[in-house]
């Protein structure tokens, strides 16, 4: 089914799109039916630029189980990261 | 069953308020009458896998008109890049999706080769909304492919916007088709059996069919939920559907 949960999250960032690199100021994360990837939901992220224009968008589509080790990993490197650079 | 000429394009209409959208319209090359189907697409998208349906229902005889109902998110881009946009705004708003239908309708009407007979059909998202279209708008045909919270709100952890809309069935003037895969937790058996005899209690007439070895997105030939048999036999109940009653 369509969950539609949806979450935003502002950021300060950039990401590369079909058009070359982007600054991206809003991230949307789902979990909903994927496009591309072979499963019925996946845990789906966006990079955005939060003007609307939908054409800048750097998608992400990833297994439940995949994007939780994604979120561990990336809050691991975080925390490996001295606070000096933070 | 002979194959005949088809055409397909884009084209563009007035939707919902006035606003001028797109569609996908398919219809055969031979001049005629004949029967006409609004194809209301998924959540993800006005995509290639939706335009090949609208494209099969030409084949078979049919004009078919697919609205893009993603359209005002992100008028020039992708189509899945759209889709995006509009789960990220919280879906297509019940109201816009009647008249984007009305629109889709009006706009096959017009066309010459039209019978004045008309159908819609609609997948996942679009089974839903496909019955909030036949509740709002006369058609002579209606076929909710495996469409969720038509009877049941969604559970109190979905953010879904969405409501049950059972309670417009009272306004339903077309014959129902419903297509649904066993194994389908949205709608489950038990929500389609309780669509079944509000209908029946109001004397609406409808037929469901519940496959075998199937789930949610059954006719998705491009997903792992495809299920060859109930697609085909799925494909069989639509033709003979819509042969009767367009």
């Amino acid at each position: 089914m369509c969950t539609y949960i949806v979450e935003k999250v502002e950021i300060k960032g950039s990401a590369k799109g079909r058009n070359g690199w982007f600054s991206s100021d809003e991230v949307v994360v789902s979990f909903d039916h994927p496009v591309h990837a072979m499963d019925d939901h996946t845990l789906n992220i966006d990079f955005l630029k939060s003007d609307g224009s939908a054409t800048d968008r750097v998608a992400l589509e990833i297994r439940p189980a995949d994007a939780l080790k994604f979120a561990k990993t990336i809050l691991a490197v975080l925390e490996e990261a001295p606070d000096s650079l933070k | 069953m002979k194959d005949i000429d088809i055409k397909g394009g884009t084209v563009n209409f007035s939707g919902a308020n006035g606003d001028q959208i797109e569609g996908y319209l398919a219809i055969p090359v031979a001049e005629g009458s004949r029967g006409n189907v609004v194809v209301i697409h998924h959540m993800p998208g006005y995509d290639r896998a939706t335009k090949e349906i609208a494209l099969r229902f030409a084949s078979m005889g049919y004009n078919a008109l697919c609205p893009n109902l993603h359209y005002r998110e992100a008028p020039s881009a992708d189509s899945d890049d759209a889709a995006a946009a509009s789960r990220a705004n919280g879906g297509v708003p019940d109201e816009r999706l009647i008249g984007d239908v009305q629109g889709a309708k009006d706009y096959l009407a017009e066309l010459p080769s039209s019978n004045g007979k008309f159908g819609v059909i609609g997948y996942c998202s679009g089974g839903r909304q496909t019955f909030l279209a036949a509740c709002n708008i006369e058609f002579d045909a209606a076929v909710d492919c495996y469409g969720a919270f038509i009877v049941n709100n969604p559970a109190p952890e979905f953010p879904v916007r969405m409501n049950a809309i059972a309670d417009q069935a009272p306004n339903l003037t077309a014959k129902l088709l419903g297509l649904f895969g066993v194994e389908d937790q949205n709608p489950s058996p038990e929500e389609v059996g309780r669509l079944d005899e509000i209908l029946t209690e109001l004397g609406k007439v409808h037929e469901f069919h519940t496959m075998e070895n199937a789930g949610h997105g059954f006719f998705a030939t491009d997903r792992p939920s495809y299920r060859v048999e109930a697609a085909n036999r799925g494909w069989e109940l639509i033709r003979d559907f819509f042969a009767e009653n367009l």
